[in-house]
């Protein structure tokens, strides 16, 4: 594959991280802020896997797998603390942790 | 081809990106969010990582989407989140700002730098092999180079099972929080709560 | 079975360790039993080494469980010295300990801190045991500190009373002078040894340089008179009598008090190795403690108060022994002193309990009827103090007393006053608490007006004073007492202490070398720097009958004041001597007068340079957080746009980096 596409690859990449990283930001809603994490994991394991193509290398495949076993670890636990704060208040928002602040 | 398929699948990942970011809608926002890994494991197979494109969607549109709307039925929290205000100020034209400073630094780098960006040399004990098959290669990988890797993460996966059940079993006491008495006599701003009927 | 002795001193810490996380849960009674068989099982321990310590060389066993403080060239060892001098201290420390938690359980009954109360006291116990068994200065003083620690929390143990908490402050902060000067003498060890393993240093003492010995000594005697209330750090001791009677007893007469005694016991070979000066200022500080202290106790009208000063008098002996070279005599004396001590402490402690609280002597007489088994072991103790043969304190006080008249006939001669006055006060002590006249539920005042009828014209306004008084005093409750004797928990100690308050002479009889065991057993530890000398026949026999006498002049002096009243008690009792030699009171007018400018002066540059530097660092803090307060608002969002921004920063820091 010529290198040119290569760095398409990367470009893609880093606007799809710069969109979910923004998505944080700006979200208020856990759930969707999840999603947008997520959003950034894919984008960082594009670039893995383009970095391991350029490379030549099959450890950029072999750490996209890890990311996605910690990715689905965080998801359960992210999801689960969703679960109890949403028991506690319902249709609390990340800003409302802010009544935990001391 | 490969060009084609590449724009393809990234006007796809792009559009649901920013419907991931931008929908109201938490659902709408769940289904942008399947998009998007749809076309990242178009790429993967377009980078010849048939394995991880495969377990993209199983795990990713499969497991996780699935799992993040099923708690937003569970919970019915699928109401539209009002996106017009924004109670800390400046945030947003922050956040928009940091975002563009971030990707002009990212871009400048890949464009300027072309090729030169990738320092890593070419690999000689970890090259993909044209004849193995990618399962095959990352398998053997997985159970002889990163063993103990594949171990801990399996360690990870219990003790998250473990924190899941735990952080989510249902407290005696489920009284709900009351406002704190400090946070209402602070002359903060209000707290923020979704409206309770939403827009449909 | 000697390998055993780590656990004499981890037996009490377990029974403090349980006590301190259950023992609000384990409740009343079973929590003092707890503490009682954690001391107990503590003694039969020390039996069962004692037994293995015959069979060791030289009486001597030494354990090392682990290095401590490993610092450079400086190490210390968690280690045990088990010698005959420490088999002895552990001996009586324990076995007295033990008979005194079970009195506790029948005196503290009904307390709402009782659980507490043997807490501190397996504390007590474990650091005294610490203090006694340490193979090193550092360890040593980690108990000295420990049983410092446990004075000032049972001293204060009714902390509700605000005189009971300033008399722990007294305690503690009057320890402390003299806990710097031991730590001044540690630190002066390591410098001058090396080391601070007494097995290591002792055996080099000889060689040393003479000006390093004397400072060593000196700073050690400092440690030493601050705990074991010698002039003119004594002070502390009659007002720690403000804890429970058991407390007073078992820290400040029989175990903690003693310790300085020990100290100085254990580092003989320094003091032999420093000027002459030194014994002879230990001896004369001894002996006019013992002086001063006897005359004070003569006029106190609070029966601890008595003891107290009887205690501060008797440690005085300790230590004219000690600078008098009679090593074991010091020895002999605190084990003697120990039991005959403690049973008086509780035997007043059973008296107090009896007559509710009551501590004035004005306000008892006539006991032994009420309480025949308390009055008949309180005289056991009596005439063991006073010197009476065949009694343990007469051995002890002539062995000291033999050892001084062989330094300078001043030191005998002032050193026999003192045993009669020791024999008055402790007669006048006796007589009033156990004979005369009941006078239960008088106001002091009352008695004191009757007196003054008995002598002076003016009768009937001093009644009417007297009435006034007693009607007050009814309407307050103290009208009716009704003395009881007391429950069998606080009578076996009392019984077991009396035995042994009149047998434990026998330990060291003078007659011939084979009826010394006690010398002989302590032989191994300051045989060398023990004065030796021979008394012949004749001379002993005048010694013996001269104390003999004198201790039944003191008694029959008594007798004629206090129970014939031949003579206005008044006259004896001094407000000079009541007041305590107004020590207290020329420390407290200096403190207020012209040692205040002093500490003025020192204040202010505190005040001005030190916290000027401590608060300007806090208010910047202050004023520089209270402007970094904004950044955070506790908004999850914006504290990942903060990463954000760092981000950026980053990536920018590494875009000046590199060049492609």
């Amino acid at each position: 594959m010529e290198s040119n596409l290569s760095l398409a690859y990367l470009m893609l990449s880093a606007i799809l991280f710069v969109i979910g990283g923004v998505g944080v930001l700006i979200r208020r809603n856990p759930l969707v802020m999840i999603m947008c994490v997520e959003l950034m994991l894919n984008a960082v394991n594009l670039s893995f896997v383009t970095f391991g193509k350029m490379l030549n290398d099959i450890s950029g495949q072999i750490i996209v797998f890890f990311v996605m076993v910690v990715a689905a670890a965080e998801v359960v636990i992210g999801l689960a603390l969703i679960v109890a704060m949403a028991r506690r208040r319902p249709g609390a928002t990340a800003d409302d942790l802010r009544t935990l602040r001391g | 081809m490969e060009t084609v398929v590449f724009i393809v699948s990234a006007l796809i990942v792009l559009a649901g990106g920013l419907g991931v970011v931008s929908s109201r809608n938490p659902v709408h926002a769940a289904l942008s969010l399947i998009a998007t890994l749809f076309g990242i494991a178009v790429l993967f197979l377009n980078l010849g990582a048939q394995l991880l494109a495969v377990v993209q969607v199983i795990v990713y549109t499969g497991a996780i989407v699935v799992l993040i709307l099923f708690v937003m039925m569970l919970l019915g929290v699928d109401r539209e989140e009002d996106l017009e205000t924004e109670p800390l100020v400046g945030q947003r034209l922050l956040a928009g700002l940091i975002g563009l400073l971030f990707l002009g630094a990212v871009l400048a780098i890949i464009v300027i730098g072309k090729d030169a960006i990738v320092t890593g040399t070419q690999s000689v004990t970890g090259a993909i092999s044209p004849t193995v098959s990618n399962i095959t290669q990352i398998g053997t990988e997985l159970f002889t180079t990163y063993v103990f890797a594949l171990e801990i993460t399996a360690g990870l996966l219990t003790i998250a099972v473990v924190g899941a059940v735990v952080l989510s079993r249902r407290p005696n006491d489920l009284a709900p929080i009351p406002e704190p008495e400090s946070m209402i006599n602070m002359g903060d701003e209000p707290l923020t709560a979704i409206p309770e009927e939403g827009a449909h | 079975m000697v390998g055993l002795v780590w656990l004499i001193p981890a037996l009490p810490l377990a029974g403090f360790l349980l006590l301190v996380f259950f023992g609000k849960r384990i409740g009343e009674p079973r929590s003092g039993w707890i503490g009682t068989g954690a001391v107990a099982l503590s003694f039969v321990t020390a039996c069962v080494v004692f037994a293995g310590l015959w069979g060791e060389p030289e009486h001597t066993y030494e354990l090392s469980l682990f290095e401590w403080i490993p610092a450079g060239n400086f190490s210390v060892d968690i280690g045990f010295l088990l010698d005959p001098l420490s088999m002895a201290m552990v001996f009586f420390v324990t076995g007295i300990a033990a008979l005194i938690h079970l009195y506790s359980i029948g005196y503290m009954h009904g307390d709402s801190r009782f659980p507490r109360f043997f807490t501190y006291l397996n504390l007590f116990v474990f650091s005294m045991l610490i203090l006694v068994l340490g193979d090193n200065l550092v360890l040593t003083f980690l108990g000295w500190e420990g049983v410092g620690a446990c004075s000032y929390f049972l001293i204060a143990f009714w902390f509700e009373k605000d005189e009971n908490a300033s008399a722990g402050k007294k305690a503690f902060i009057t320890n402390r002078v003299g806990d710097w000067g031991f730590m001044v003498a540690i630190f002066m060890t390591f410098f001058a040894f090396g080391t601070v393993t007494y097995a290591e240093f002792l055996p080099l003492s000889p060689g040393l340089a003479e000006t390093t010995a004397t400072f060593i000594a000196l700073m050690l005697f400092v440690g030493a008179i601050g705990k074991s209330a010698q002039i003119p750090l004594f002070i502390w001791l009659p007002d720690a009598m403000a804890g429970p009677t058991p407390v007073s007893a078992l820290i400040h007469a029989a175990t903690m008090v003693t310790a300085g005694v020990y100290l100085l016991v254990r580092v003989n070979p320094i003091i032999a190795a420093s000027a002459s000066w030194i014994p002879w200022m230990i001896a004369i500080v001894g002996i006019a403690t013992a002086f001063l202290a006897a005359t004070i106790a003569m006029a106190q009208q609070d029966i601890k108060k008595v003891l107290a000063y009887s205690t501060v008098s008797q440690l005085g002996y300790m230590f004219l022994a000690i600078g008098v070279g009679g090593y074991t005599a010091a020895i002999f004396h605190m084990i003697t002193h120990a039991f005959f001590k403690a049973l008086l402490f509780l035997g007043a402690g059973s008296v107090i309990h009896g007559m509710h609280d009551e501590q004035d002597m004005r306000r008892m007489g006539a006991l032994r009827k009420v309480m025949p088994v308390t009055a008949v072991t309180f005289i056991i103790g009596w005439l063991a103090i006073a010197g009476v043969p065949p009694f343990s304190g007469f051995w002890s006080k002539d062995d000291i007393l033999a050892y001084a008249l062989h330094k300078s006939p001043i030191l005998y001669a002032i050193g026999l006053i003192t045993a009669l006055l020791t024999a008055f006060y402790m007669s006048r002590l006796v007589f009033r608490v156990f004979y005369g006249d009941a006078r239960w539920g008088e106001s002091a005042e009352g008695e004191l007006a009757n007196l003054k009828a008995h002598t002076a014209a003016d009768v009937a306004e001093s009644d009417d004073h007297a009435d006034a008084h007693d009607g007050a005093h009814a309407g307050a409750g103290h009208g009716a007492v009704h003395p009881h004797e007391s429950k069998w928990p606080m009578l076996v100690p009392l019984i077991v202490l009396a035995f042994f308050a009149a047998i434990a002479g026998f330990l060291n009889l003078p007659f011939t070398h084979n009826l010394e065991f006690l010398n002989n057993w302590l032989e191994p530890v300051v045989g060398e720097n023990q004065a030796n000398f021979d008394l012949g026949a004749f001379q002993l026999t005048f010694e013996l009958v001269l104390s003999t006498t004198i201790a039944l002049l003191g008694i029959f002096a008594a007798y004629m004041v206090y129970l014939k009243n031949k003579v206005d008690p008044r006259r004896i009792e001094l407000p000079f001597f009541a007041n305590g030699w107004y020590i207290d009171q020329s420390i407290t007018k200096f403190m207020g007068g012209a040692g205040r400018k002093g500490f003025e002066l020192i204040a202010m540059f505190d005040k001005v340079v030190i916290d000027g530097a401590v608060n300007g660092v806090g208010r910047a803090t202050r004023g520089g957080a209270a402007r970094l307060r904004s950044i955070e608002n506790g908004y999850v969002r914006w504290y990942a746009l903060m990463i954000g921004v760092g981000a950026v920063l980053l990536v920018a820091f590494a875009m000046t980096q590199v060049s492609f």
